[in-house]
């Protein structure tokens, strides 16, 4: 084992290695928090965005910091809701009416409009219906009136769909509410808001509690999606999964490759023979073509996926350089020692053979994890990705099944984009500097 | 001693045999070609055998077909006046009977081993039966004609990007050999590690660019819509349209491409004999080409046979993300409507076109491999 204690020594002499690993270990971070602070269940369950699961997020919206790169802001989005918060909402009880006035503030810093602003008025009453009327107060003191109507048990209103507003304002009313009326082109004038619902109930025992959400333009760290999901959750998760299947797959691939190889080379004949006969078939064998079939017809679970990404892989290209390695260890005096002490086939090969080559072996094994890493992601690209997991593929595929480039999302695509790159530049970098601490005759070239 | 006496002198005969008795040689070539082809024949049938296992295994394919006969069946059944008027059960009796012949018919009732030589026959010689939903641009629903309408697109693509490659990677890799430790020697090397990402992934990148903030150049596509009437307009189309996915796979190949082969290069110019030459006082151009380019081809044609055969494989979602109207989108869409024989007959397709990229690397493997114009056993490549 000293081998590799020199080389792990060596490894840091490599300043690009260094970076790589370093990236690795992020990844890895990134990896353990995921699974720690979202368990996989609840990962799927949020990822299949049930009904009330990301209902307050907005679509489509760009992560929050690229306001910091942006000359007029965009807006958050803001909640409230009286049944929570009982403090917005006051009571003035007269005989056989109640009033309750409820006031949203709404401080509001940004130059862009919001999405969309919705209305949740919840009420309990038995005959008579409760009467709302809304009016919105800018900054500059200008009030207006926003309309009135009774309300049932569960009633909405979308700021979006108030043709009536939207004719008084001269634009949608998402965007007029907010407008400086002193300037021609439509932005937004700075300062706190505010929303007072009047509300009245014609029964002793009738509430009326109201729910507000505006739907701003970005979201979180991540953004969002077509769903409204946070594409954190997505992020996160993939990475766990991208490691596992990039370093299974690159390691299930390179040992029962090597074992076949080793094989090969010490009994020769037919074994051999037939070995090499299978690397020539395997090599005509379209490899995406056969996942692809595999993937419609059967199943895209992850697992057998990756099972069958190995065993199309077993026979590759990387035998036949096994096999010239072999070739010259086969010849060795240590092995022909072993045989004269009487040791076994399989001894030999599991405790002379294999270890000889296990150190050139690593570089290629570490090189071979982005290729992994990418082919869950060209799968998934390919909408043949696991049905239930967040990876980070997946939101690629939905960025491009939704015109993300054309349409101007760019975060969608970049944000899994850039941690893909960085995944596979990590361990090429380490696997990179890896083959030429093991090859010497690359060391100098 | 003695051996290097001989690695001295072999460069020089190889040279000289060929003129010498070179109708010879070409007999050989051509014999070592007709024995690969004919072992790359029967790994093909093997390969497309396992393909045909494959498309076939747990037996669905069979199960939509079954389902496919008992609906058209039932179809014709209800359409027909003089069924709806029978008795239920003697319709029934009737219409099984007639489901019956019809599987007869297309040899469903035969043991699955006895179909599954018929499908390699009928798949060997491309008689690959009709698509579910697709249909070709002159509208036929032959699975055979879809795909040989979109194989001239896929070949358009593919060729001229690895013709480009191919000859890019050697000269870069060619000068970098010849300033080993330059500045730009050191950057590639440094780029080299970037060629983890497949050319896709830079073709999204590429696209962002210069399709959707620069908006120079077009997002996918093959040519304008409508397309251009007349050749020289077509063709600058085109070029438009190849500009990014050729790069993109340029982006993610060439340098560890370069990369690789200037390392050999570099190994093979620190040989013995290369010392001699330029004892000789050969010229540099005159030793780069005789004794370095020359046995360092063998290992660079093998590992491009091995990076083109990735890019086979990489066409269904290369294409998908430019809208290439070829093969691999070609796959992509028989996805999305679950065309079962067109996604079968595609990757039977492909094992052909990788057998062919197989076959031509070896014969070019048999033009440049000093080895096997003499005829030292074949190399097995």
């Amino acid at each position: 084992m000293n081998v590799f204690k020199r080389a792990f020594k060596e490894l840091f002499q490599y300043p690009s290695a260094v970076a790589g690993l370093v990236i690795i270990l992020m990844l890895i971070a990134i990896g353990i928090y995921a699974m720690v602070s979202i368990p996989y269940g609840e990962a799927i369950r949020l990822w299949r965005a049930g009904v009330g699961v990301w209902d307050e997020n907005p679509r489509t919206a760009a992560p929050a910091w690229i306001n910091l790169f942006r000359a007029n802001d965009l807006p958050e989005s803001f909640v409230f809701d009286t049944s929570k918060q009982p403090e917005l909402k006051t009571v003035e009880e007269t005989s056989g009416m109640n009033k309750y006035t409820i006031l949203f503030t709404i401080d509001y810093p940004y130059d862009g409009f919001p999405q969309e602003i919705v209305l949740y008025f919840t009420s309990n009453y038995v005959e008579k219906q409760p009467h709302v009327g809304m009016t919105w107060i800018t900054p500059d003191g200008r009030e207006i009136n926003m309309g009135s109507f009774a309300i049932g048990y569960n009633e909405s209103w979308y700021a979006s769909q108030d043709s009536k507003l939207q004719r008084k304002l001269g634009m949608v009313p998402q965007d007029g509410l907010f407008a400086n009326p002193d300037l021609d082109t439509p932005v937004a004038l700075e300062g706190t808001y505010q929303l007072r619902v009047d509300a009245f109930t014609f029964e002793a025992d009738s509430n009326v509690d109201v729910k507000m959400v505006l739907f701003g333009q970005v979201h979180g760290l991540a953004g969002t999606d077509h769903q409204r999901r946070d594409l954190m959750v997505a992020l996160l998760w993939g990475t766990p999964i991208a490691l596992a299947f990039g370093l299974l797959a690159a390691l299930g691939t390179t040992l029962t490759t090597m074992i076949i190889a080793a094989i090969g080379t010490w009994y020769g004949g037919w074994v051999d023979g037939i070995i090499q006969r299978i690397t020539e078939v395997n090599l005509v064998l379209p490899f995406l073509s056969i996942l692809i079939m595999i993937g419609t017809f059967y199943s895209t679970n992850i697992w057998l996926m990756l099972g069958v990404t190995i065993l199309l892989s077993i026979f590759g290209a990387a035998i036949k350089n096994y096999r010239s390695i072999f070739m010259q260890v086969k010849e060795s005096p240590y092995i022909e020692a072993a045989r004269a002490y009487g040791a076994k086939s399989g001894r030999i090969i599991i405790r002379y053979l294999v270890p000889r080559i296990i150190p050139l072996l690593i570089p290629g094994l570490v090189t071979l994890i982005p290729s992994y890493v990418f082919l869950e992601a060209s799968l998934a690209v390919l909408g043949l990705g696991d049905p239930t997991l967040p990876t980070w593929g997946k939101i690629i595929n939905d960025a491009q099944g939704n015109g993300a480039l054309y349409n101007g999302y760019y975060y969608w695509i970049l944000e899994p984009a850039v941690l893909l790159m960085f995944t596979g530049l990590a361990f090429s970098l380490v696997g990179f500097a890896l083959d030429r601490i093991f090859n010497p005759r690359l060391r100098s070239l | 001693m003695s051996e290097m006496d001989a690695s001295i002198d072999k460069p020089t005969e190889l040279v000289k045999l060929p003129k010498k008795n070179s109708f010879e040689a070409v007999a050989r070539i051509l014999k070592y070609s007709a024995v690969k082809l004919v072992m790359l024949f029967l790994t093909v049938v093997v390969g497309i055998y396992l393909t045909v296992l494959i498309a076939n295994m747990g037996g669905y394919v069979d199960q939509i077909r079954r389902a496919q006969i008992r609906e058209a069946v039932a179809l014709t059944v209800r359409g027909d006046r003089q069924f709806t008027l029978l008795p239920e059960e003697e319709r029934e009796a009737r219409m099984n009977e007639m489901i019956a012949i019809e599987e007869e018919r297309l040899g469903l009732n035969q043991p699955f081993i006895v179909r599954s030589f018929r499908y390699l026959g009928n798949a060997l010689t491309l008689n690959l039966g009709f698509a579910e939903q697709m249909t070709s641009d002159s509208g036929s629903k032959q699975v055979r004609l879809i795909i040989l309408e979109r194989l001239p697109t896929t070949l358009v693509l593919f060729g001229t990007t690895n013709l480009l490659l191919f000859f890019l990677a050697i000269t870069i890799a060619l000068f970098l050999s010849r300033r080993y430790g330059s500045f730009f020697d050191r950057m590639i090397i440094a780029l080299a590690p970037t060629s983890a990402a497949p050319g896709w992934f830079y073709g999204i990148f590429l696209i962002l660019i210069f399709a959707a903030v620069f908006k120079v150049l077009p997002f996918g596509g093959m040519v304008d819509a409508p397309p251009p009437e007349s050749p020289i307009a077509y063709g600058l189309s085109l070029l438009k349209h190849m500009i990014l996915p050729v790069m993109a796979i340029l982006m993610s190949s060439i340098f560890s491409s370069s990369f690789s082969w200037r390392t050999f290069f570099l190994i093979y110019s620190s040989e013995d004999y290369v010392e001699m030459a330029k004892a000789k006082g050969l010229t540099s151009r005159e030793i780069e080409r005789r004794y370095v380019l020359r046995p360092t081809l063998p290992p660079i044609i093998t590992s491009f046979a091995f990076l083109l055969i990735g890019l086979w494989g990489g066409a269904p979602i290369f294409e998908t993300v430019f809208n290439w109207p070829g093969l691999g989108r070609a796959t992509f869409q028989a996805i999305g409507f679950y065309d079962t024989p067109v996604i079968v007959g595609i990757t039977i397709i492909f094992s052909y076109l990788l057998a062919i990229t197989v076959f031509l690397l070896d014969f070019i493997y048999a033009l440049v491999d000093p080895r096997v114009k003499i005829g030292e056993g074949g190399s097995k490549a």
